[in-house]
């Protein structure tokens, strides 16, 4: 038999059954003994370490440094977040007074945020057709919660994002930030300032009502008398342009202000004008960067020092 | 005076924003103002004080020797911008309590709005209309607007006044857009706005806008005051009018800029004086022709079959 080989096999089968009793009741009693003292001393150990949470794998995964006051977390807290990362670490101590900067730039932005917060809210009311566009903005008015404040604030902060693009443009101006080496960051604002005016007038048709009709109707009425593309600009008619095929007719997808123009509007306001917008605005904060941050205030140049060069090899040789 | 027409148009709630910005300009006008005015008397010091201007530090604000130049952006502005996002909601929310978004009748193409206005922000445009045509006002002028505003920095050379606030060192650049923005643009808008009433007719702010008022105004060409009868011959004169002013008109840019602006005439490239000298003379026309047309009654200057203007 197979026992014959076993040494325990000696003591017989019952001694053998014995001895695995005892053994597992050894281990079991441990087991117990350990969840007794073990486990709460375990437990006791790791909610003290939660006491402390940014000590948790799951904080220091989220957060990549300390923050004690100290200037190096104070850096690392603007550079190691990507919605912070925008800025340096340190700018020069005058370039945050507000006299200066006005701050146009960031308030324009931030309603641009506002706007595709509520913006989007109100796409999930709102209707692009002619049959519902206007019930759905009577609904948003009277019955959906809140749905009034959420359209004065989308108008509201469109108005003010026009206002504050027009700001932002009058003091870099006035401070002369257009000049070199930032030309080309001066243009992209200047598209900015163009696309956040179409977006308004894009979303001025969207209630549907006898307003944006007629406003739209009277600024596209313009688009007919583009030279060459509108059939009333001049050479327009030579080259063919009726009112069904001139460049009007492109804006509105039809002759006239009706359905077409509305899905139009629609679609240029909530998703093409707002893309390309928003890669410029990537573009336009990219350069402000690279350009060296903004432009200032900078230390005044007096008459003389206008045609040499303020920094690099040419200034350092003379 | 008829209060209530007035109320009625400053209380117009796509108005509001207009009402808004005038203060608003005004008071960052007065901002900037005071800041180059500081500047500009700073400059002075230090044309006048060799030593001083090698030794100070140039700005107006104080500075002294163990000073840090550059701040931490956590807090020093982080906090700024924080505060700004506070304020802009509670003035973005006060506004949404308390004024609704305007909202008219169904659209309804049958029933011609009087006056139909443009949004506020293109009323300076659709008050070009009355002095341009469509082509001029709707499309040439827009594009005009956005290639000038593009090419200021490459036809600005003046070096100075590059990142601070200044008068006495730009006054020509700075002069040149304070009349495009506020006189061409914001004026323009106010008179579009709080001017313009039915059948885009002119009422005094205060005054009752009478939608049956009819004017009888009978608007000539300048080629009728000559006496020119013949089309050719109006094309003609039209056409050496019209190119006339931007050569006449050239040269006066040009002898001023000699005399006034040399060292900036010296610095600029042909190309960039004739742009300059161009948007230059557009932007002066703008004024001239609504001249024409509201104090003479002169509605055309160049009549050709094709286009007039």
């Amino acid at each position: 038999m197979a026992d014959e080989n076993n040494p325990n096999s000696t003591n017989g089968k019952n001694g053998g059954k014995v001895g695995l009793l005892e053994k597992v009741k050894a281990g079991v009693k441990e087991h117990i003994q350990g969840l007794k003292t073990d486990i709460p001393a375990k437990a006791k150990e790791q909610i003290e370490g939660l006491k402390d949470p940014t000590k948790t794998q799951v904080y220091t995964s989220i957060f990549r440094h300390k923050h004690d006051d100290t200037p190096r977390n104070r850096a690392l807290g603007v550079l190691s977040n990507v919605f912070l990362h925008l800025h340096p670490a340190k700018i020069n101590r005058d370039a945050v007074r507000y006299s200066y900067t006005w701050g146009m730039g960031g308030m324009t932005f931030y309603l641009f945020i506002v706007l595709t917060y509520t913006g989007v809210l109100l796409m999930f009311y709102y209707h692009p057709s002619k049959v519902q566009a206007f019930r759905d903005v009577l609904y948003l008015e009277h019955d959906v919660p809140f749905g009034k404040i959420l359209r004065n604030m989308h108008r509201w902060a469109a108005h003010l994002m026009v206002i504050g693009v027009w700001l932002h443009m009058f003091r870099v101006f006035l401070t002369g930030s257009y000049k070199k080496p930032r030309e080309f960051n001066w243009n992209i604002g200047v598209l900015l300032l163009v696309f956040t005016l179409l977006l308004s007038f894009t979303g001025y048709l969207l209630p549907d009502d006898q307003l944006g009709f007629w406003a739209v109707t009277v600024g596209t009425n313009m688009a007919r008398a583009t030279p060459l593309l509108g059939h009333e600009g001049p050479f327009g008619s030579m080259l063919g342009m009726t009112p069904y095929n001139d460049v009007r007719f492109g804006l509105l997808g039809g002759s006239i202000v009706d359905a077409n123009a509305l899905l139009r509007s629609y679609i240029w306001h909530c998703i093409g004008i707002p893309i390309v917008a928003s890669i410029l605005m990537i573009v336009h904060f990219w350069r402000v960067r690279k350009d060296g941050g903004i432009s200032g205030p900078a230390p005044v140049m007096l008459e003389a020092e206008a045609d040499k060069p303020r920094r690099g090899p040419k200034a350092a040789g003379e | 005076m008829d209060w209530r027409q007035l109320w009625e148009i400053c209380s117009a709630p796509d108005n509001v924003p207009i009402v808004g910005l005038i203060p608003l300009l005004a008071f960052y006008i007065y901002l900037a103002w005071r800041q180059a005015h500081a500047n500009d008397v700073l400059i002075a010091q230090l044309e006048t004080d060799p030593a001083l201007a090698k030794t100070h530090h140039r700005k107006t604000w104080p500075f002294k020797p163990g000073w840090q130049k550059e701040v931490h952006v956590w807090p020093f502005l982080l906090r700024i911008e924080f505060l700004a996002a506070i304020i802009v909601t509670i003035v973005l929310m006060v506004w949404s309590i308390t004024l609704n978004a305007p909202l008219e009748e169904p659209a309804n193409p049958n029933l011609t709005m009087n006056p139909a206005k443009a949004p506020w922000y293109f009323l300076g445009l659709q008050e070009m209309l009355v002095y341009f045509d469509p082509w001029i006002a709707g499309v040439v002028m827009p594009t005009l607007i956005i290639v000038g505003l593009m090419a200021i920095p490459y036809i600005d050379t003046n070096p100075l006044g590059s990142g601070y606030y200044t008068w006495k060192q730009r006054k020509f650049s700075i002069s040149t857009f304070l009349f495009g923005f506020i006189i061409l643009w914001v004026a323009m808008i106010i008179i579009g706005t709080f001017i313009r009433g039915p059948g885009w007719q002119w009422f005094w702010p205060g005054q009752t806008w009478d939608h049956n008022r009819l004017i009888y105004e009978v608007n000539r060409d300048l080629p009728d005051i000559f006496g020119i009868t013949s089309n050719v011959a109006k094309a003609i004169f039209g056409g050496i009018v019209v190119i006339g002013y931007y050569l006449l008109g050239g040269f006066l840019v040009y002898s001023l800029f000699r005399r006034y602006m040399g060292k900036d005439f010296k610095r600029m490239s042909l190309l960039q004086f004739s742009i300059v000298q161009f948007f230059l003379l557009t932007m002066v026309a703008l004024p001239l022709k609504m001249a024409l047309r509201l104090l003479w009654h002169i509605k055309y200057v160049w009549i050709t079959p094709w286009f007039n203007v």
